[in-house]
Protein backbone atom coordinates (compact mmCIF):
# COMPACT_ATOMS: atom_id res chain seq x y z
CA UNK A 1 0.00 0.00 0.00
CA UNK A 2 1.96 2.95 -1.09
CA UNK A 3 -0.47 6.04 -0.08
CA UNK A 4 -1.57 6.75 3.79
CA UNK A 5 -4.12 4.81 4.52
CA UNK A 6 -7.13 6.69 5.65
CA UNK A 7 -9.10 3.70 7.10
CA UNK A 8 -7.54 0.05 7.95
CA UNK A 9 -9.77 -2.73 9.61
CA UNK A 10 -7.88 -5.46 10.32
CA UNK A 11 -9.28 -8.65 11.17
CA UNK A 12 -12.94 -7.47 11.69
CA UNK A 13 -15.93 -9.46 13.37
CA UNK A 14 -19.21 -7.94 14.73
CA UNK A 15 -22.34 -9.14 15.91
CA UNK A 16 -25.51 -8.45 15.60
CA UNK A 17 -28.01 -9.92 18.12
CA UNK A 18 -26.23 -13.13 18.38
CA UNK A 19 -25.79 -13.50 14.36
CA UNK A 20 -22.41 -13.07 13.52
CA UNK A 21 -22.12 -10.58 10.81
CA UNK A 22 -18.71 -9.64 10.16
CA UNK A 23 -16.18 -12.04 10.31
CA UNK A 24 -12.98 -10.89 9.59
CA UNK A 25 -12.69 -8.54 7.39
CA UNK A 26 -9.59 -6.73 6.13
CA UNK A 27 -10.24 -3.25 4.40
CA UNK A 28 -8.26 -0.28 3.93
CA UNK A 29 -8.95 2.89 2.44
CA UNK A 30 -5.83 5.12 0.68
CA UNK A 31 -5.72 9.00 0.70
CA UNK A 32 -7.38 10.18 -2.12
CA UNK A 33 -9.62 6.77 -3.32
CA UNK A 34 -12.48 5.92 -3.83
CA UNK A 35 -13.59 2.37 -2.74
CA UNK A 36 -16.80 0.93 -2.83
CA UNK A 37 -18.80 -1.44 -0.92
CA UNK A 38 -20.64 -4.43 -2.85
CA UNK A 39 -22.17 -6.98 -2.01
CA UNK A 40 -25.89 -8.62 -2.00
CA UNK A 41 -28.65 -7.62 0.76
CA UNK A 42 -27.42 -9.28 4.12
CA UNK A 43 -23.76 -9.69 3.19
CA UNK A 44 -22.33 -7.01 5.70
CA UNK A 45 -21.54 -4.16 4.20
CA UNK A 46 -23.98 -1.61 6.12
CA UNK A 47 -22.54 -3.21 9.22
CA UNK A 48 -18.82 -2.63 7.95
CA UNK A 49 -19.45 1.05 7.46
CA UNK A 50 -21.42 1.10 10.82
CA UNK A 51 -18.53 -0.26 12.61
CA UNK A 52 -16.22 2.03 10.99
CA UNK A 53 -18.28 5.21 12.73
CA UNK A 54 -18.80 3.45 15.85
CA UNK A 55 -22.07 2.34 15.85
CA UNK A 56 -21.34 -1.15 15.46
CA UNK A 57 -19.16 -2.71 18.40
CA UNK A 58 -16.55 -4.71 17.14
CA UNK A 59 -16.17 -7.76 18.64
CA UNK A 60 -12.64 -9.00 17.39
CA UNK A 61 -10.08 -6.93 15.07
CA UNK A 62 -9.11 -3.29 14.59
CA UNK A 63 -10.02 0.01 13.11
CA UNK A 64 -7.97 2.68 12.56
CA UNK A 65 -8.78 5.98 11.33
CA UNK A 66 -6.48 8.88 9.57
CA UNK A 67 -3.62 6.20 11.16
CA UNK A 68 -5.25 6.53 14.92
CA UNK A 69 -7.29 3.40 16.62
CA UNK A 70 -11.04 4.31 16.43
CA UNK A 71 -11.65 4.41 19.97
CA UNK A 72 -9.04 7.10 21.09
CA UNK A 73 -9.94 8.89 17.26
CA UNK A 74 -11.81 12.24 18.17
CA UNK A 75 -10.94 14.20 15.20
CA UNK A 76 -14.63 13.70 13.53
CA UNK A 77 -14.61 17.15 11.69
CA UNK A 78 -12.48 14.95 9.11
CA UNK A 79 -14.94 12.64 8.51
CA UNK A 80 -18.06 13.00 6.48
CA UNK A 81 -20.93 10.60 7.31
CA UNK A 82 -24.03 9.72 5.19
CA UNK A 83 -25.98 7.49 6.89
CA UNK A 84 -29.08 5.51 5.22
CA UNK A 85 -31.96 8.15 4.65
CA UNK A 86 -34.32 6.09 7.18
CA UNK A 87 -31.68 6.91 10.25
CA UNK A 88 -32.75 10.60 9.86
CA UNK A 89 -36.30 11.75 11.01
CA UNK A 90 -37.45 13.92 14.03
CA UNK A 91 -40.44 14.04 15.43
CA UNK A 92 -40.45 18.38 15.19
CA UNK A 93 -40.00 20.68 11.57
CA UNK A 94 -37.17 21.45 10.72
CA UNK A 95 -35.60 23.04 7.88
CA UNK A 96 -33.12 22.26 5.46
CA UNK A 97 -30.66 24.90 6.71
CA UNK A 98 -31.07 23.46 10.33
CA UNK A 99 -30.49 20.04 9.24
CA UNK A 100 -27.22 20.54 7.44
CA UNK A 101 -26.23 23.18 10.06
CA UNK A 102 -25.74 20.44 12.73
CA UNK A 103 -23.29 18.86 10.23
CA UNK A 104 -20.88 21.89 11.26
CA UNK A 105 -20.94 21.51 14.68
CA UNK A 106 -18.21 19.22 14.69
CA UNK A 107 -16.11 22.76 13.53
CA UNK A 108 -17.40 25.05 16.26
CA UNK A 109 -16.14 25.78 19.68
CA UNK A 110 -19.39 24.64 21.95
CA UNK A 111 -22.17 24.95 19.07
CA UNK A 112 -21.73 28.96 18.56
CA UNK A 113 -22.00 29.44 14.74
CA UNK A 114 -19.75 32.17 13.53
CA UNK A 115 -20.04 34.37 9.94
CA UNK A 116 -17.90 30.90 8.03
CA UNK A 117 -19.77 28.39 9.36
CA UNK A 118 -23.28 30.21 8.26
CA UNK A 119 -20.82 30.34 4.74
CA UNK A 120 -20.04 26.74 4.89
CA UNK A 121 -23.98 25.84 5.29
CA UNK A 122 -24.60 28.28 2.50
CA UNK A 123 -22.36 26.34 0.61
CA UNK A 124 -22.78 23.65 1.06
CA UNK A 125 -26.17 23.54 -0.17
CA UNK A 126 -25.09 25.08 -3.51
CA UNK A 127 -23.04 21.99 -4.08
CA UNK A 128 -25.74 19.76 -3.94
CA UNK A 129 -28.32 22.32 -5.91
CA UNK A 130 -30.66 22.89 -2.92
CA UNK A 131 -29.94 26.79 -1.88
CA UNK A 132 -33.23 27.44 -3.05
CA UNK A 133 -34.81 25.09 -0.82
CA UNK A 134 -32.84 26.27 2.34
CA UNK A 135 -35.99 27.69 4.08
CA UNK A 136 -38.17 25.03 3.47
CA UNK A 137 -38.91 22.06 6.03
CA UNK A 138 -37.27 18.65 4.94
CA UNK A 139 -40.74 16.67 5.05
CA UNK A 140 -41.62 18.66 2.25
CA UNK A 141 -38.47 16.98 0.30
CA UNK A 142 -38.62 14.68 -2.43
CA UNK A 143 -36.81 11.32 -1.01
CA UNK A 144 -33.88 12.71 -3.62
CA UNK A 145 -33.30 15.82 -2.54
CA UNK A 146 -33.75 14.60 1.53
CA UNK A 147 -30.58 12.56 0.57
CA UNK A 148 -28.89 15.90 -1.36
CA UNK A 149 -29.61 17.07 2.06
CA UNK A 150 -27.90 14.81 3.94
CA UNK A 151 -24.88 14.53 1.68
CA UNK A 152 -24.79 18.85 2.27
CA UNK A 153 -24.72 18.14 5.86
CA UNK A 154 -22.05 15.59 5.70
CA UNK A 155 -19.59 17.83 3.56
CA UNK A 156 -20.98 21.10 5.33
CA UNK A 157 -17.51 20.24 8.00
CA UNK A 158 -15.47 20.03 4.67
CA UNK A 159 -13.79 16.94 5.17
CA UNK A 160 -11.30 15.18 4.26
CA UNK A 161 -13.15 11.72 4.10
CA UNK A 162 -16.61 10.76 3.42
CA UNK A 163 -18.42 7.55 4.13
CA UNK A 164 -22.12 6.92 2.79
CA UNK A 165 -24.04 4.25 3.58
CA UNK A 166 -26.48 3.20 -0.08
CA UNK A 167 -26.07 7.22 -0.98
CA UNK A 168 -28.56 6.32 -4.19
CA UNK A 169 -31.17 4.15 -2.39
CA UNK A 170 -34.34 5.28 -3.52
CA UNK A 171 -33.15 8.48 -5.58
CA UNK A 172 -34.48 10.10 -8.34
CA UNK A 173 -32.46 10.34 -11.26
CA UNK A 174 -32.08 13.93 -11.30
CA UNK A 175 -31.29 14.28 -7.59
CA UNK A 176 -28.44 10.97 -8.56
CA UNK A 177 -27.08 12.87 -11.26
CA UNK A 178 -26.75 16.21 -8.81
CA UNK A 179 -24.62 13.68 -5.91
CA UNK A 180 -22.71 12.32 -8.89
CA UNK A 181 -21.57 15.32 -10.22
CA UNK A 182 -21.06 16.84 -6.19
CA UNK A 183 -19.31 13.82 -5.57
CA UNK A 184 -16.63 14.26 -8.70
CA UNK A 185 -16.19 17.44 -7.69
CA UNK A 186 -14.92 16.13 -4.01
CA UNK A 187 -12.98 13.39 -5.03
CA UNK A 188 -10.78 15.94 -7.79
CA UNK A 189 -10.18 18.10 -4.56
CA UNK A 190 -8.88 14.90 -3.28
CA UNK A 191 -11.26 13.77 -0.24
CA UNK A 192 -11.20 10.18 -0.04
CA UNK A 193 -14.62 8.42 -0.47
CA UNK A 194 -16.19 5.07 0.89
CA UNK A 195 -19.51 4.34 0.34
CA UNK A 196 -21.74 1.14 0.14
CA UNK A 197 -23.75 0.91 -3.31
CA UNK A 198 -25.79 -1.54 -4.52
CA UNK A 199 -25.45 -1.06 -7.99
CA UNK A 200 -22.91 0.96 -9.90
CA UNK A 201 -24.60 2.91 -11.69
CA UNK A 202 -24.33 6.81 -12.40
CA UNK A 203 -20.79 6.50 -9.87
CA UNK A 204 -19.22 3.96 -11.42
CA UNK A 205 -16.74 6.42 -13.81
CA UNK A 206 -15.48 7.55 -10.01
CA UNK A 207 -14.45 3.99 -8.85
CA UNK A 208 -11.33 2.94 -8.24
CA UNK A 209 -11.74 -0.11 -6.34
CA UNK A 210 -14.67 -2.04 -5.38
CA UNK A 211 -14.65 -4.54 -1.99
CA UNK A 212 -17.38 -7.59 -2.69
CA UNK A 213 -19.10 -8.76 0.21
CA UNK A 214 -20.75 -11.86 0.75
CA UNK A 215 -21.49 -13.26 4.17
CA UNK A 216 -19.47 -11.08 5.92
CA UNK A 217 -15.96 -11.59 4.41
CA UNK A 218 -14.32 -10.25 1.58
CA UNK A 219 -14.91 -11.91 -1.72
CA UNK A 220 -13.09 -9.72 -4.06
CA UNK A 221 -11.05 -6.49 -3.41
CA UNK A 222 -10.06 -5.05 -6.69
CA UNK A 223 -10.96 -3.06 -9.86
CA UNK A 224 -14.90 -2.72 -10.31
CA UNK A 225 -16.12 -5.50 -11.72
CA UNK A 226 -16.92 -4.77 -15.16
CA UNK A 227 -20.69 -3.36 -15.96
CA UNK A 228 -22.75 -5.88 -18.55
CA UNK A 229 -25.09 -4.20 -18.11
CA UNK A 230 -27.01 -3.93 -14.87
CA UNK A 231 -28.44 -7.19 -14.34
CA UNK A 232 -24.73 -8.78 -14.80
CA UNK A 233 -23.48 -6.68 -11.49
CA UNK A 234 -22.12 -8.00 -8.40
CA UNK A 235 -24.56 -10.16 -6.51
CA UNK A 236 -27.53 -8.70 -8.56
CA UNK A 237 -30.11 -11.71 -7.79
CA UNK A 238 -32.67 -11.42 -10.38
CA UNK A 239 -36.28 -11.82 -8.26
CA UNK A 240 -39.06 -12.08 -10.05
CA UNK A 241 -42.50 -11.05 -8.29
CA UNK A 242 -44.22 -13.02 -10.94
CA UNK A 243 -42.53 -16.28 -10.29
CA UNK A 244 -44.25 -19.34 -8.64
CA UNK A 245 -43.77 -18.38 -5.17
CA UNK A 246 -41.20 -21.03 -4.03
CA UNK A 247 -39.05 -20.43 -6.61
CA UNK A 248 -35.03 -19.87 -5.67
CA UNK A 249 -33.68 -16.58 -7.04
CA UNK A 250 -31.85 -16.69 -10.33
CA UNK A 251 -28.33 -15.94 -9.55
CA UNK A 252 -25.98 -14.45 -12.25
CA UNK A 253 -23.76 -12.30 -10.64
CA UNK A 254 -20.46 -12.87 -8.89
CA UNK A 255 -21.49 -14.33 -5.81
CA UNK A 256 -23.19 -17.04 -7.00
CA UNK B 1 -55.31 44.14 39.19
CA UNK B 2 -56.13 42.99 42.84
CA UNK B 3 -54.99 39.32 41.90
CA UNK B 4 -51.60 40.97 42.34
CA UNK B 5 -52.05 42.21 45.88
CA UNK B 6 -52.33 38.75 46.90
CA UNK B 7 -48.89 37.72 47.94
CA UNK B 8 -49.73 33.83 47.09
CA UNK B 9 -50.59 34.61 43.58
CA UNK B 10 -47.81 36.56 43.07
CA UNK B 11 -45.93 33.56 43.47
CA UNK B 12 -48.12 31.11 41.31
CA UNK B 13 -47.78 33.68 38.35
CA UNK B 14 -43.97 33.72 38.63
CA UNK B 15 -44.18 30.00 38.96
CA UNK B 16 -46.72 29.71 36.13
CA UNK B 17 -44.50 31.48 33.98
CA UNK B 18 -41.38 29.54 34.55
CA UNK B 19 -43.64 26.55 34.07
CA UNK B 20 -44.95 28.07 30.48
CA UNK B 21 -41.15 28.84 29.84
CA UNK B 22 -39.76 25.51 30.60
CA UNK B 23 -41.74 22.64 29.99
CA UNK B 24 -42.14 23.48 26.24
CA UNK B 25 -38.71 24.03 26.02
CA UNK B 26 -37.58 20.57 27.29
CA UNK B 27 -40.43 19.04 25.51
CA UNK B 28 -39.58 19.95 22.21
CA UNK B 29 -36.88 17.37 22.31
CA UNK B 30 -38.44 14.68 23.70
CA UNK B 31 -41.24 15.06 21.18
CA UNK B 32 -38.34 15.17 18.14
CA UNK B 33 -36.71 12.25 19.69
CA UNK B 34 -40.33 10.58 19.52
CA UNK B 35 -40.81 9.74 23.19
CA UNK B 36 -43.48 12.42 23.83
CA UNK B 37 -44.57 10.70 26.96
CA UNK B 38 -41.63 10.49 28.93
CA UNK B 39 -42.64 13.22 31.26
CA UNK B 40 -45.43 11.44 32.10
CA UNK B 41 -42.90 8.70 33.06
CA UNK B 42 -40.73 11.33 35.03
CA UNK B 43 -44.13 12.32 37.16
CA UNK B 44 -44.96 8.92 38.18
CA UNK B 45 -41.23 8.93 39.84
CA UNK B 46 -41.18 11.94 41.37
CA UNK B 47 -44.20 10.87 43.41
CA UNK B 48 -42.06 8.55 45.51
CA UNK B 49 -40.09 12.29 45.89
CA UNK B 50 -42.61 13.65 47.13
CA UNK B 51 -43.04 11.07 49.45
CA UNK B 52 -39.84 11.04 50.75
CA UNK B 53 -39.97 14.54 51.66
CA UNK B 54 -42.67 14.11 54.04
CA UNK B 55 -41.35 11.15 55.71
CA UNK B 56 -37.80 12.62 56.22
CA UNK B 57 -39.36 16.22 56.80
CA UNK B 58 -37.16 17.81 53.60
CA UNK B 59 -38.75 19.95 51.09
CA UNK B 60 -40.41 17.49 48.72
CA UNK B 61 -39.39 19.90 45.66
CA UNK B 62 -36.07 18.98 46.73
CA UNK B 63 -37.00 15.46 47.26
CA UNK B 64 -38.84 14.80 44.13
CA UNK B 65 -36.00 16.74 41.89
CA UNK B 66 -33.42 14.36 43.46
CA UNK B 67 -35.76 10.98 43.00
CA UNK B 68 -37.11 11.97 39.33
CA UNK B 69 -33.61 13.02 37.96
CA UNK B 70 -32.26 9.40 38.86
CA UNK B 71 -35.18 7.97 37.60
CA UNK B 72 -34.93 9.32 34.23
CA UNK B 73 -31.07 8.21 34.14
CA UNK B 74 -32.26 4.91 34.89
CA UNK B 75 -34.87 5.61 31.89
CA UNK B 76 -31.97 6.51 29.85
CA UNK B 77 -30.32 3.07 30.56
CA UNK B 78 -32.79 1.10 30.24
CA UNK B 79 -33.42 2.74 27.10
CA UNK B 80 -29.66 1.84 26.58
CA UNK B 81 -29.45 -1.65 27.19
CA UNK B 82 -32.61 -2.34 28.02
CA UNK B 83 -33.57 -3.77 24.23
CA UNK B 84 -36.82 -5.80 23.91
CA UNK B 85 -37.63 -5.88 27.44
CA UNK B 86 -37.10 -2.55 28.16
CA UNK B 87 -41.02 -1.51 27.85
CA UNK B 88 -41.33 -3.98 30.89
CA UNK B 89 -39.03 -2.49 33.20
CA UNK B 90 -40.05 1.17 32.16
CA UNK B 91 -43.46 0.11 33.29
CA UNK B 92 -42.25 -1.51 36.67
CA UNK B 93 -40.06 2.46 37.01
CA UNK B 94 -43.52 4.34 36.79
CA UNK B 95 -45.95 2.22 38.59
CA UNK B 96 -43.40 1.39 41.38
CA UNK B 97 -42.62 5.24 41.26
CA UNK B 98 -46.23 6.05 42.01
CA UNK B 99 -46.67 2.96 44.67
CA UNK B 100 -43.55 4.54 46.51
CA UNK B 101 -45.02 7.99 46.62
CA UNK B 102 -48.10 6.66 48.01
CA UNK B 103 -46.89 4.08 50.50
CA UNK B 104 -44.79 6.84 51.95
CA UNK B 105 -46.61 9.78 52.61
CA UNK B 106 -49.29 7.16 54.28
CA UNK B 107 -46.43 6.28 56.91
CA UNK B 108 -45.40 9.69 57.55
CA UNK B 109 -46.52 10.52 60.61
CA UNK B 110 -49.98 12.84 59.97
CA UNK B 111 -49.77 11.80 56.25
CA UNK B 112 -52.72 10.94 53.60
CA UNK B 113 -53.46 11.41 50.42
CA UNK B 114 -54.60 14.44 51.14
CA UNK B 115 -51.02 16.00 51.07
CA UNK B 116 -50.38 14.33 48.01
CA UNK B 117 -53.11 15.48 45.93
CA UNK B 118 -51.86 18.98 45.61
CA UNK B 119 -48.29 17.35 44.43
CA UNK B 120 -51.02 15.40 41.81
CA UNK B 121 -53.12 18.18 40.37
CA UNK B 122 -51.10 21.54 41.51
CA UNK B 123 -52.52 23.64 43.67
CA UNK B 124 -52.01 28.12 43.79
CA UNK B 125 -52.35 28.88 46.96
CA UNK B 126 -49.77 26.06 48.80
CA UNK B 127 -46.65 27.49 46.65
CA UNK B 128 -44.22 28.98 49.69
CA UNK B 129 -41.68 31.50 48.95
CA UNK B 130 -39.04 28.82 49.66
CA UNK B 131 -40.77 27.08 46.78
CA UNK B 132 -40.32 30.13 44.26
CA UNK B 133 -36.68 30.01 45.26
CA UNK B 134 -36.21 26.32 44.52
CA UNK B 135 -38.96 26.36 40.80
CA UNK B 136 -36.69 29.51 40.02
CA UNK B 137 -33.20 27.96 40.47
CA UNK B 138 -34.58 24.64 38.63
CA UNK B 139 -35.78 27.35 36.06
CA UNK B 140 -32.62 28.76 35.02
CA UNK B 141 -31.15 25.55 35.21
CA UNK B 142 -33.56 24.19 32.17
CA UNK B 143 -33.20 27.23 30.11
CA UNK B 144 -29.68 27.22 29.96
CA UNK B 145 -29.46 23.48 29.13
CA UNK B 146 -32.32 24.07 26.46
CA UNK B 147 -31.51 27.25 24.95
CA UNK B 148 -27.31 27.11 25.48
CA UNK B 149 -27.13 23.62 23.99
CA UNK B 150 -30.12 23.62 21.57
CA UNK B 151 -27.77 23.09 18.49
CA UNK B 152 -26.25 20.00 20.26
CA UNK B 153 -29.28 18.35 21.14
CA UNK B 154 -31.14 19.31 18.15
CA UNK B 155 -28.46 16.92 16.44
CA UNK B 156 -28.83 14.54 18.79
CA UNK B 157 -32.67 14.09 19.07
CA UNK B 158 -32.99 14.49 15.10
CA UNK B 159 -30.40 11.73 14.14
CA UNK B 160 -27.98 10.09 16.65
CA UNK B 161 -26.07 8.38 14.37
CA UNK B 162 -24.96 10.68 12.75
CA UNK B 163 -24.57 12.79 15.66
CA UNK B 164 -22.04 10.42 17.19
CA UNK B 165 -20.18 10.51 13.88
CA UNK B 166 -19.92 15.13 14.51
CA UNK B 167 -17.90 13.86 17.31
CA UNK B 168 -21.06 15.16 20.02
CA UNK B 169 -21.13 13.23 23.40
CA UNK B 170 -24.45 11.61 22.90
CA UNK B 171 -24.51 9.79 25.71
CA UNK B 172 -23.77 12.62 28.11
CA UNK B 173 -26.51 14.79 25.58
CA UNK B 174 -29.00 12.22 26.27
CA UNK B 175 -28.45 11.83 29.89
CA UNK B 176 -28.64 15.67 30.53
CA UNK B 177 -31.91 15.70 28.03
CA UNK B 178 -33.22 13.22 30.82
CA UNK B 179 -31.92 14.80 33.54
CA UNK B 180 -33.33 18.35 32.34
CA UNK B 181 -36.99 16.86 31.93
CA UNK B 182 -36.94 15.51 35.46
CA UNK B 183 -35.57 18.37 36.68
CA UNK B 184 -38.61 20.63 34.73
CA UNK B 185 -41.32 18.34 35.74
CA UNK B 186 -40.52 19.47 39.64
CA UNK B 187 -40.45 22.88 38.48
CA UNK B 188 -44.09 22.31 36.85
CA UNK B 189 -45.62 19.90 39.84
CA UNK B 190 -46.68 23.23 42.02
CA UNK B 191 -48.74 24.55 39.66
CA UNK B 192 -50.22 21.78 36.91
CA UNK B 193 -49.33 18.77 39.31
CA UNK B 194 -47.40 15.66 38.45
CA UNK B 195 -50.54 13.61 36.61
CA UNK B 196 -50.57 16.77 34.16
CA UNK B 197 -47.40 17.71 33.34
CA UNK B 198 -46.52 15.66 30.36
CA UNK B 199 -49.17 17.63 28.56
CA UNK B 200 -47.72 21.04 28.86
CA UNK B 201 -44.32 19.48 27.33
CA UNK B 202 -45.92 18.27 24.68
CA UNK B 203 -49.47 19.81 23.87
CA UNK B 204 -47.77 23.33 22.85
CA UNK B 205 -44.85 21.79 20.75
CA UNK B 206 -47.50 20.02 18.55
CA UNK B 207 -49.94 22.64 18.55
CA UNK B 208 -47.36 25.25 17.15
CA UNK B 209 -45.53 22.63 14.60
CA UNK B 210 -49.07 22.90 13.15
CA UNK B 211 -47.59 26.20 11.89
CA UNK B 212 -44.01 26.59 11.25
CA UNK B 213 -41.62 24.66 8.96
CA UNK B 214 -38.47 25.19 11.56
CA UNK B 215 -37.62 24.03 14.59
CA UNK B 216 -36.20 27.27 16.07
CA UNK B 217 -40.08 28.84 15.12
CA UNK B 218 -41.55 26.15 16.53
CA UNK B 219 -39.56 26.56 19.78
CA UNK B 220 -40.00 30.52 19.76
CA UNK B 221 -44.01 29.70 19.34
CA UNK B 222 -44.32 26.20 21.98
CA UNK B 223 -43.06 28.31 24.72
CA UNK B 224 -44.82 31.57 23.93
CA UNK B 225 -48.18 29.37 23.73
CA UNK B 226 -46.75 27.71 26.78
CA UNK B 227 -46.46 30.72 28.57
CA UNK B 228 -50.10 32.46 27.44
CA UNK B 229 -51.71 29.12 28.63
CA UNK B 230 -50.20 28.79 32.49
CA UNK B 231 -50.70 33.01 33.15
CA UNK B 232 -54.49 32.73 31.98
CA UNK B 233 -54.97 29.30 33.33
CA UNK B 234 -53.85 30.51 36.71
CA UNK B 235 -55.76 33.59 36.31
CA UNK B 236 -59.06 32.07 35.30
CA UNK B 237 -58.51 29.30 38.14
CA UNK B 238 -58.08 32.38 40.95
CA UNK B 239 -61.51 33.87 39.68
CA UNK B 240 -63.44 30.87 39.29
CA UNK B 241 -62.35 28.62 41.64
CA UNK B 242 -61.21 25.93 39.31
CA UNK B 243 -58.30 24.13 39.69
CA UNK B 244 -54.90 25.42 37.92
CA UNK B 245 -53.27 22.43 36.02
CA UNK B 246 -56.67 21.06 35.08
CA UNK B 247 -57.76 24.29 33.80
CA UNK B 248 -54.05 24.81 32.12
CA UNK B 249 -54.26 21.81 30.31
CA UNK B 250 -57.62 21.93 28.96
CA UNK B 251 -56.82 26.01 27.40
CA UNK B 252 -53.56 24.11 25.99
CA UNK B 253 -55.57 21.47 24.14
CA UNK B 254 -58.26 24.25 22.91
CA UNK B 255 -55.68 26.10 21.61
CA UNK B 256 -54.04 23.00 19.75
CA UNK B 257 -57.30 22.33 18.31
CA UNK B 258 -57.69 26.41 17.61
CA UNK B 259 -54.40 25.99 15.57
CA UNK B 260 -55.27 22.95 13.88
CA UNK B 261 -58.28 24.35 12.41
CA UNK B 262 -56.47 27.38 11.34
CA UNK B 263 -53.31 25.27 9.81
CA UNK B 264 -54.94 23.79 6.87
CA UNK B 265 -55.70 26.92 5.07
CA UNK B 266 -51.90 28.10 5.48
CA UNK B 267 -51.11 24.26 4.21
CA UNK B 268 -52.89 24.92 1.24
CA UNK B 269 -51.25 28.79 0.71
CA UNK B 270 -48.04 27.42 0.86
CA UNK B 271 -48.32 24.46 -1.22
CA UNK B 272 -49.57 26.94 -4.03
CA UNK B 273 -46.48 29.08 -3.20
CA UNK B 274 -44.46 26.73 -3.26
CA UNK B 275 -45.57 25.11 -6.79
CA UNK B 276 -45.31 28.60 -7.72
CA UNK B 277 -42.03 28.84 -6.55
CA UNK B 278 -40.93 25.71 -8.46
CA UNK B 279 -42.47 25.24 -11.32
CA UNK B 280 -40.26 22.81 -13.15
CA UNK B 281 -41.13 20.28 -10.42
CA UNK B 282 -39.16 17.10 -9.53
CA UNK B 283 -39.66 13.83 -11.01
CA UNK B 284 -42.23 11.97 -8.95
CA UNK B 285 -41.01 9.67 -6.77
CA UNK B 286 -43.04 6.81 -8.07
CA UNK B 287 -42.57 7.12 -11.98
CA UNK B 288 -39.73 4.05 -12.29
CA UNK B 289 -36.50 4.96 -13.82
CA UNK B 290 -35.60 3.96 -17.12
CA UNK B 291 -32.66 2.25 -16.11
CA UNK B 292 -34.18 -0.22 -13.94
CA UNK B 293 -36.59 -3.03 -14.62
CA UNK B 294 -40.00 -3.16 -13.06
CA UNK B 295 -38.87 -6.19 -10.89
CA UNK B 296 -35.75 -4.76 -9.34
CA UNK B 297 -35.19 -4.40 -5.73
CA UNK B 298 -34.36 -0.70 -5.36
CA UNK B 299 -31.20 -0.47 -2.70
CA UNK B 300 -32.71 -1.83 0.28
Amino acid sequence: MAKEPVIALSGVTAELGARPVLRGIDLTVGRGEVVALLGANGSGKSTAIRTIVGQVPVSDGTIELFGTPRRAFRDWARVGYVPQRTTAAGGVPATVTEIVSSGRLSRTRFGVFRKADRAAVRHALELVGMADRARDSVDALSGGQHQRVLIARALVAEPELLIMDEPMAGVDLASQEVLARTLKAQVEAGTTVLLVLHELGPLEPLIDRAVVLRDGCVLHDGPPPKALGQHALPGHDHVHPHAPAGTEPLRTGLLS
Amino acid sequence: MDILSYDFMQRSLLAAVLVGITAPAIGIYLVQRRQPLMGDGIGHVAMTGVGLGFLLHASPVWMATAVSALGSVLMELIRWYGKARGDIALAMLFYGGMAGGVMFVNIAPGGSNANLSSYLFGSLSTVSPSDVTAISILAGFVVVVTLGLRRQLFAVNQDEEFARVTGLPVRALNLLTAVTAAVTVTVAMRVVGLILISALMVVPVAAAQQLTRSFAATLAIAVALGVTVTISGTVTSFYQDVPPGATIVLLTIAAFVVLTALAAPLARRRARAAAAAHPAGDPAECAIPATRGAGDKIGT
